[in-house]
């Protein structure tokens, strides 16, 4: 019981904060209820096929095959392989992490995770599509391509900056999955 | 759209799952059911935070901070408005096609939406629960001053 309070800390701040949100501000209170309802919807059914395939993936996939394919001594196949993977994916961000996560339990590196949750975010095949046909091909393209030299930096720049201990943790953290 | 391709992946794999092993695809659904219950917090906070910030950010309110002649601090607020709102594509490249039409910048544009689909202010719990604060904190820092970068090259481009 008390370890369940524990969890949920962060939801009863929040859920408080919401309140007084809507209590204090009854402009935006209508909204932000139907929000509630609108968003509840949409997330739940983009969850249950991500986890769906977090579970796959965690069974199906060899280790030895994802260290070989996306580990550290993968070379420049890790990346490419990164990149495909998160481009030709389909969902909102937040649907990477735990797909994220599975590759990390795999033993795929932190760059090539980085790379693939960047690829995810930006470079998605079938909201580039779209993106073309409403914003033109001009403002599409070359965001992709200054996005994909800013994938390359962040993954970069995170790789640098993160202690060895903390990137230990969070692939331990993964093993738990 | 986006989410009917990840429900026929999912299928997909989940029939191939079946027809080689009941046993791992029972296992994999136990694993699914795990990691989806270990994240509900998070994600019950992610939907009270994203549901407050479109409450206060919608359409009409995003319009007016990118919308025509709103210049450099357009750029800035696109990029601001871009990391805290949890939009998906399909709702909101037709809302910047026409914030474009009625004459907003393609730099404001593009730094909304770069920072929409990059930074992720209101999924910061999910992200930090499997990233750590630390590099979650620190791909959405990173990811917001590319997304004014990327803004300002993409305005470059369009207006050549």
């Amino acid at each position: 019981m008390k370890a369940i309070l524990k969890r949920y800390t962060g939801v009863i701040l929040t859920a408080v904060a919401f309140v007084v949100f809507v209590a204090v501000l009854p402009q935006w209170r209508d909204k932000a209820l139907g929000g509630i309802v609108f968003q509840a919807s949409t997330m739940l059914l983009v969850i249950p096929p991500i986890f769906v395939l977090l579970g796959l993936m965690d069974v199906w996939v060899p280790r030895d095959q994802m260290i070989k394919y996306m580990g550290p001594g993968s070379g420049c196949k890790g990346p490419v392989l990164a990149f495909l993977l998160g481009s030709f994916a389909a969902g909102p961000l937040y649907g990477a992490f735990p797909l994220a996560a599975v590759l990390m339990k795999k033993g795929a590196s932190l760059m090539n995770i980085l790379i693939f949750i960047g690829a995810w975010s930006t470079t998605k095949i079938p909201m580039l599509m779209f993106e073309i046909s409403s914003l033109g091909p001009r403002f599409a393209l070359s965001r992709l391509a200054i996005d994909i030299v800013g994938i390359i930096i962040i993954a970069l720049a995170i790789k640098a900056w993160i202690p060895a201990r903390e990137v230990e943790r969070l692939y331990a953290e993964a093993e738990k999955l | 759209m986006d989410t009917l391709i990840l429900y026929i992946l999912a299928i997909a794999a989940l029939s191939v799952s079946m027809v080689k092993s009941r046993k791992k695809t029972l296992m994999a659904a136990k694993k699914a059911f795990k990691a989806f219950e270990g994240i509900m917090p998070q994600f019950i906070v992610v939907l009270l935070l994203v549901s407050a910030s479109l409450a206060v950010l919608d359409n009409k309110t995003i319009s007016r901070f990118i919308g025509d002649g709103s210049g450099t601090f357009g750029v800035l607020a696109a990029s601001l408005i871009g990391a805290v709102t949890l939009i998906p594509g399909f709702v909101a490249f037709p809302v910047a096609a026409a914030l474009m039409k009625e004459g907003a910048g393609a730099t404001q544009i593009a730094a909304f939406v770069s920072s929409l689909m990059m930074v992720g202010v209101v999924t910061l719990p999910m992200e930090m629960k499997y990233f750590g604060k630390r590099a979650a904190l620190m791909r959405n820092g990173l990811a917001f001053v590319f997304s004014l970068a990327a803004a300002l090259f993409v305005g470059w481009v369009v207006g050549l």
